[in-house]
């Protein structure tokens, strides 16, 4: 099967771990994956996108407009920059809490995120979780990016198993680190069971 | 093994694969990972050096591909400007072992000075040249590479670009590498020192043996032909070929023609695929390279065909190609309507602009804050360099009024002294920057007798492309602990009037440095010395208290992202706080204390 998912958010929120757990696990299952990620200069505050391209169809790394199954936002203003990606009937999910630009202090534009939000709703399919919420009961910021992953797991619109992705986390992150991870994983599937009502609000 | 790599890991793991033994570079995007790759896998009898400039580095390599071993040399686009001067020579000399010269471009560009494009290059130095479209190929063509420079005794060109370089794929690894044998360097004048005499005879020979390496890549199986014969056609090369083979899986019925080695140009191949059609486009960034090959092959005679790509407006001369910009290509050329499958966003809000900026705590903002208030009120010019402190070019810092190359910042700044008098001059350099091509450039200072101040921004790494160690850093590729070549006791031998270290975080004492360089005449420097944030530990927190005036000076005056404001008030973001304490030394009510700082 072939699936287009994009990873998108702010330089430093951990977009990569993420992007790498999707496309090691889809070739766990036997998928043949590529991938890229922005690498460089705008890797410190700036805008970040992984693209996840997964099955033969794809012949080159960057996903093609229109034609994204799935938008990992990691932030909602980067989620509607990259909403051109997002094929017709696809989802977004998206974390509602805004990381503010650096030169918002210094020129303020009340950018809150909430707009963005908004507009998603008004555009397409979008599962909106608290992700700032869910870190600060998990205790660190530091697991958004697994967070989110499990939402994603939980939307079931990346069609890979639960196993299969665990299992990579378990591989890839510092061992000590593994139990919260997990949880943070199984929460975000959760949120998106406890979320049901909300998504079909959204459709 | 399979094992999902990077573009640049395949790449690595095919010199390895080819028993690649001695392995030079120096670092620049999108090329870095190179290197790091060999380094981080088993490479037991593989020597590796990151060098102290892409120059170094080529000869290091041509040293051991004299000797018979294999060798490769990596850098980026603008690397081989700086290495051009042995590589034009070693074109004539040649090769023993197998010596591949990987050059990654930068269509864009991403974050590179220029758009040059590397098959120009080995046009120029009359050297074959290997253009792969993805990282799967990039690991079978980069031992093709190899292979070609041993079966003809010259280096080769490897031209990847960023997103064959930075895509990840998964490559089928051997499982243990070794590097290949070779005889070690014989002694042979006649062959290996460069004079008129052999300069002239090689270039007839290199001329004639280009003729039979273009015969030779006709048959070249990463050259190929899709698709049926049709009178449109389309012709490719790198990444462009990806692109444009997605668009004609959905619209199939096209030729389809790929150019791997696009010097020597493989012309009975060209002319071969391109029987029986009249009209083609050119596929490919950067310069219209494929595109004016085979505009001089028509010039030959014998056949007839329309070209179009870059020269007649169809397809772009700057930025980077796209599956989404050569579907509109395609489409057009073929008559094919465009499909248009993206949303249509033009009523979306106005989106938060993310510019890059220098990390919070970073010491280069010390650096440059302070330099601009010693030199307040004063007739300056701040000639920047490359490296992450040409973010210091942003606001509020507006500290860099000139970048031009590696180095440049330094003889940069002489020059406009000896255009004004009048005008204090300053160059900031990165440490990296400053062994790589910054010295000669200060030794030219004193010579000359400039009058100005060098700004060395040590923050003992290699920062903008991943942290790499450097002369300074006291470690090498090998592994080894090495003696760290000191930066003021070569600025002190050089003979400069005063040289200084300090700590920009100390931003009085940086203040009175430079103040004391002002006033004293000839080539000055401060060390401003402090580890970059990304490979020390955070100091602590910054913490705002209720002193706090909400003034916003803080913000205003130095532009560090864990300074932010939440409901109008100034606060600190504890994720992206290091602790570095410059906003408490510029607070005008001591409202800003922490991390050692109250």
């Amino acid at each position: 099967m072939n699936r287009d998912v994009m990873i998108c958010g702010v330089g430093g929120q951990g977009t990569v771990l993420a992007s790498k757990i999707i496309a090691a696990a889809a070739m766990e299952e036997g998928s043949v994956v590529h991938s890229a990620e922005t690498i460089g200069m705008a890797q410190r505050g700036g805008s970040v996108t992984s693209h996840v391209r997964i099955g033969e169809r794809a012949q080159s790394p960057l996903i093609p407009l229109g034609s994204a199954d799935m938008i990992l936002s990691f932030e909602p203003a980067e989620a509607v920059r990259n909403l051109a990606y997002l094929k017709e009937g696809g989802i977004v999910i998206v974390n509602t809490t805004p990381v503010k630009p650096v030169t918002e202090s210094l020129c303020e534009t009340g950018y809150d995120g909430t707009e963005m939000l908004e507009y998603l709703e008004k555009k397409c399919r979008v599962i909106a979780v608290d992700g700032d919420d869910a870190c600060s009961q998990l205790g660190s910021a530091k697991f958004l990016n697994i967070f989110l992953l499990g939402v994603a797991a939980g939307s079931g619109a990346l069609s890979i198993a639960d196993e299969t992705l665990l299992g990579e986390i378990r591989k890839r992150v510092p061992a000590r680190f593994v139990d919260s991870n997990v949880k943070a994983f199984e929460m975000g599937q959760e949120i998106f069971n406890v979320q049901g009502e909300t998504e079909d609000e959204a459709q | 093994m399979k094992e999902y790599v990077m573009g640049n890991g395949a790449i690595a793991l095919g010199a390895m694969a080819a028993g690649v033994k001695a392995v030079a570079g120096y670092p620049g995007t999108p090329s870095s990972e190179i290197i790091e790759t060999i380094s981080k896998h088993s490479h037991e009898g593989i020597y590796i050096e990151w060098s102290v400039n892409e120059k170094a580095a080529m000869e290091v390599a041509a040293a051991a591909a004299y000797s018979g071993a294999r060798a490769l040399v990596t850098m980026k686009q603008v690397g081989l400007n700086v290495a051009s001067d042995p590589l034009m020579s070693l074109a004539y000399v040649g090769v023993k072992g197998g010596m591949v010269i990987v050059s990654a471009d930068d269509p864009g560009p991403i974050s590179s000075q220029t758009e040059q494009d590397t098959r120009r290059f080995a046009d120029f130095c009359r050297i074959p040249v290997f253009d792969p479209s993805s990282p799967e190929e990039a690991f079978a063509m980069i031992q093709d590479a190899f292979e070609y420079s041993e079966k003809y005794s010259t280096p080769v060109l490897f031209r990847p670009t960023t997103r064959v370089c930075h895509a990840y794929a998964s490559i089928d690894v051997p499982d243990i590498f070794s590097p290949g044998e070779y005889e070690g360097f014989v002694k042979d004048s006649k062959k290996w020192v460069i004079f008129p005499k052999l300069s002239f005879a090689n270039h007839g020979m290199i001329e004639e043996r280009n003729v039979r390496i273009a015969q030779d890549f006709s048959s070249y199986g990463k050259n190929s032909c899709e698709g049926a014969a049709s009178a449109k056609a389309v012709i490719a090369g790198g990444v462009s070929y990806a692109y444009a083979k997605e668009f004609l899986q959905d619209n199939p019925g096209v030729r389809l023609v790929r150019i791997a080695t696009p010097f020597p140009f493989p012309e009975d191949f060209v002319r071969s695929s391109l029987e029986g059609v009249s009209e083609v486009i050119c596929l490919e960034e950067l310069s219209p390279y494929i595109e004016e090959s085979l505009l001089k092959m028509i010039g030959k005679g014998g056949m007839q065909l329309a070209v179009s790509g870059k020269l007649d407006g169809s397809v772009p001369h700057n930025g980077e190609l796209s599956a989404d910009k050569v579907a509109d290509i395609l489409s057009a050329f073929l008559g094919i309507e465009k499909k248009n499958r993206a949303c249509d966003l033009e009523d979306a809000p106005a989106l938060p602009m993310r510019p890059p900026v220098l990390c919070a705590g970073c010491p280069h903002r010390a650096s440059f804050y302070a330099v601009k208030q010693a030199m307040k009120g004063r007739k300056t010019v701040y000639c920047g360099d490359i490296g992450c402190y040409t973010l210091g070019n942003a606001m509020p810092l507006d500290m860099v009024d000139t970048c031009l190359c590696m180095g440049a910042g330094i003889t940069m700044a002489q020059g406009f002294y000896h255009t004004d008098r009048e005008v204090a001059c300053f160059a900031f350099v990165g440490d990296s920057t400053f062994f790589a091509s910054g010295m000669t450039g200060i030794v030219n200072a004193v010579y000359n007798e400039a009058n100005m101040t060098l700004c060395v921004l040590d923050n003992s790494t290699t920062a903008m492309t991943g942290h790499q160690p450097h002369p300074g850093t006291g470690r090498n590729m090998m592994g080894n602990v090495v003696d760290k070549v000191s930066i003021e006791k070569i600025l002190k031998a050089v003979g400069l009037s005063k040289v200084i270290t300090v700590d920009p975080l100390d931003l009085e004492a940086s203040i009175a440095a430079v103040k004391e360089c002002d006033e004293t005449e000839g080539v000055k420097a401060i060390i401003f010395k402090s580890p970059c944030v990304a490979i020390t530990k955070p100091q602590g927190l910054m913490k705002i208290s209720e002193k706090c005036i909400n003034c916003k000076k803080c913000i205003r005056e130095i532009g560090c992202p864990a300074l932010i404001t939440v409901d109008g008030k100034v606060t600190v973001d504890a994720l992206l706080c290091t602790g570095c304490g410059l906003c408490s030394q510029i607070c005008p009510v001591d409202a800003i204390g922490g991390a050692g700082n109250e």
